[in-house]
């Protein structure tokens, strides 16, 4: 294979990698504000929470890496359902400025709260064997880990899409995003819908904190930090879509890893240069309802 | 038109009309409380001659909340990247002094506002057609673009490490700059004056009165003929103006500029401030940058983690209970009791 062909694979491959834990993070997020039209600063601080529960479960408790995943989501999904239940909801009906102001106060207390058990020096994860090293895939070898974060997305992007597009609650969520009036005066309970994929996002976003550890680190800081990736993917994407959103991550995710190959020291350059074109010339993003 | 339509001999009509121009005339009227926070500035520098430095930075913080305000008190313009105004005015003074040897304040401070406002007027013209998240996000965007791209010149902008030791020449090329920033803290003190009667002269008039319905209703406004488009670019550009004045104050205050101005922190924190002291109420902007900055200071030395907490719990309170900030509380209080005192 040519010098060139490597280094596109290359690229190609990570930014793919990084493309899914963009998506696993921010779609809970792009649902979210799609329902209700929420600005939720304080999803980043749900993934952080999540990555540090995983950094809890492994290194103090000794559970394996996967388990400690999945118990994080499910436990950052339960802990997120009060939070909607009793602050958020209260600011549904406010101006975006409230929402954001709320909501970037939950997360600077999140930051401090952590920085305040767990210091704030980067951490990381023990991975099983088999995450570790490179998978021969018969052409070349890749890292492991990038493989499995591939496959998990791909994964669930299929689970998602299953549940948006046949299930009956995906029906509803899709049409509560589309005219939340009118879902409501045919029977459904957008309310509790609400919850449920508020609840589910979280837990989406903690997965995503967890699986971040290895690729980034993780500091209390994590917060903010990938917040306005986050919030960027989701509104390149249009919010409520799960189309638009996984479009968005991949084109973010690949782009910026080439961008970062060729010109290392413009840094998130290209993330931005691509969000302003965009959001400049579709408002909505890919898939948004203008 | 309804207003017609009032019989002439209907004195309580014409009584009502009389009214409300007479309290739009008297609006604008120079009230008493409004000259305490100007005293109390010319007394800080009295009572505490050795923390000038601070309060440079307060006043300069000050400017920039008012910049702010216009923009998101007045017009309802939410934006978490008014830092890239500030950050334009920091680096017009910093790389006049440092890279053309200019090293005039005075026109430095005017220079870093003039193309701070020109680049607000472009920026403007694209980004305010969108409300919301959209334009939430461009502005958020632009700032880290600038960024970025001060970072990939780290060649003339010094990058993360910045620019240290600036000259500035003496004001009026007479009165030198002194280890403790007295002759700083008037000249701060004095800008600040002549902005601030620039934003109140704005406020109240008919185009502050357009921006207000801007705020409130656009549609309505859309609807009764008035330009929209315009009246947000001409008020995004004057508040970038004054962002870049401010910016242009705080690099010749401290003698040191990083990409640091450009931070999500900066833009994050003076809107903090300006919700801290309650948006689209001018004062606002000097009790909650004062206050913001006091609390800093001493808790900040206390434990760094501790204050990111508390600013945290600050701004959940402000929104769940006092949304017009802490002018708003002073306000509440002062009709309370009016109120007890009456009856």
């Amino acid at each position: 294979m040519s010098h060139f062909a490597t280094i596109a694979v290359s690229i190609l491959f990570d930014g793919l990698a990084y493309a899914m834990f963009l998506f696993i993070t921010s779609v809970g997020l792009s649902v979210t504000m799609g329902l209700m039209g929420f600005v939720n600063l304080a999803h980043g601080a749900f993934a952080m929470c999540g990555g540090f529960f995983v950094v809890s479960l492994t290194r103090s408790l000794g559970v394996p890496f996967i388990p400690s995943l999945i118990i994080a989501s499910v436990a950052v999904g339960a802990i997120s359902v009060p939070f909607e239940r009793y602050l958020y909801r209260q600011l549904y009906k406010s101006t975006d400025l409230e929402q954001v102001l709320l909501t970037i106060g939950l997360a600077f207390m999140a930051i401090a709260t952590f920085t305040y058990f767990y210091g704030p020096i980067p951490k990381s994860v023990p991975l099983p064997d088999w995450l570790e090293g490179d998978v021969n895939l018969g052409f070349r070898a890749f890292p492991s880990y990038r493989a499995f974060l591939i496959v998990i997305g791909a994964a669930l992007i299929a689970a998602l899409w299953y549940a948006f597009e046949k299930t009956n609650i995906g029906a509803k969520i899709r049409a509560a995003v589309d005219n939340r009036r009118m879902a409501e005066s045919v029977g459904i309970n957008v309310d509790r819908l609400f919850t449920l994929t508020f609840a589910l996002g979280s837990g989406l976003a903690a997965l995503g904190g967890g699986l971040a550890i290895q690729l980034f680190g993780l500091t209390p800081s994590f917060a903010v930090l990938y917040l306005v990736l986050f919030l960027v993917v989701v509104a390149v994407g249009g919010l409520g879509s799960l189309k638009g959103t996984l479009l968005a991550a991949l084109v973010i995710g690949i782009i910026d890893t080439g961008g970062k190959y060729a010109f290392p020291v413009a840094g998130n350059l290209f993330i931005y240069a691509i969000t302003v074109i965009v959001l400049l010339i579709k408002p909505a993003g890919f898939y948004g309802r203008e | 038109m309804a207003v017609n339509k009032i019989k002439l001999n209907d004195a309580a009509a014409i009584g009502a009309r009389a009214n409300a121009a007479d309290y739009l005339v008297r609006r604008h009227y120079f009230r008493w409380p409004e000259a305490s926070p100007w005293l109390i500035a010319v007394a800080c520098y009295f009572i505490f001659p050795d923390r000038m430095t601070f309060g440079n930075q307060v006043l300069v913080m000050v400017i920039f909340a008012l910049s702010l305000d216009l923009i998101l008190g007045y017009a309802g313009i939410v934006t978490l990247g008014h830092a890239a105004f500030f950050g334009i005015g920091a680096y017009v003074a910093a790389l006049l002094s440092l890279r053309f040897g200019w090293s005039e304040p005075i026109s430095g401070i005017i220079l870093g506002g003039l193309l701070a406002g020109l680049v607000g007027i472009v920026v403007g013209w694209f980004m305010l057609r969108y409300r919301g998240l959209t334009l939430l996000m461009l502005t958020i965007a632009f700032a880290a673009m600038l960024q970025e791209s001060g970072n990939l010149r780290s060649d003339i902008t010094g990058g993360y490490d910045g620019l240290p030791g600036l000259i500035i020449s003496p004001l009026f090329d007479t009165f030198g700059y002194d280890l403790y920033g007295h002759t700083n803290y008037i000249y701060v003190l004095v800008v600040l004056a002549i902005v601030f009667y620039f934003v109140r002269r704005i406020v109240y008039s008919p185009f502050g009165q357009a921006l207000t319905g801007i705020r409130e209703n656009v549609q309505r406004m859309h609807a009764i003929g008035s330009p929209v488009h315009r009246r947000l670019v001409m008020v995004y550009t004057i508040s970038a103006a004054i962002a870049g004045v401010a910016g242009a104050l705080f690099t010749q205050t401290n003698a040191y500029v990083t990409l640091t101005v450009f931070d999500f922190d900066n833009s994050a924190k003076v809107m903090v401030m300006l919700i801290l002291g309650g948006t689209g109420r001018l004062y606002g902007a000097f009790l909650g940058a004062a206050v913001y900055m006091i609390l800093e200071d001493y808790f900040s030395k206390l434990s760094p983690t501790f204050w990111q907490f508390g600013i945290g719990l600050l701004l959940v309170l402000a929104v769940l209970f006092a949304r017009r900030g802490l002018l708003g509380l002073v306000e509440d209080a002062g009709r309370y009791l009016s109120k007890r005192k009456k009856p």
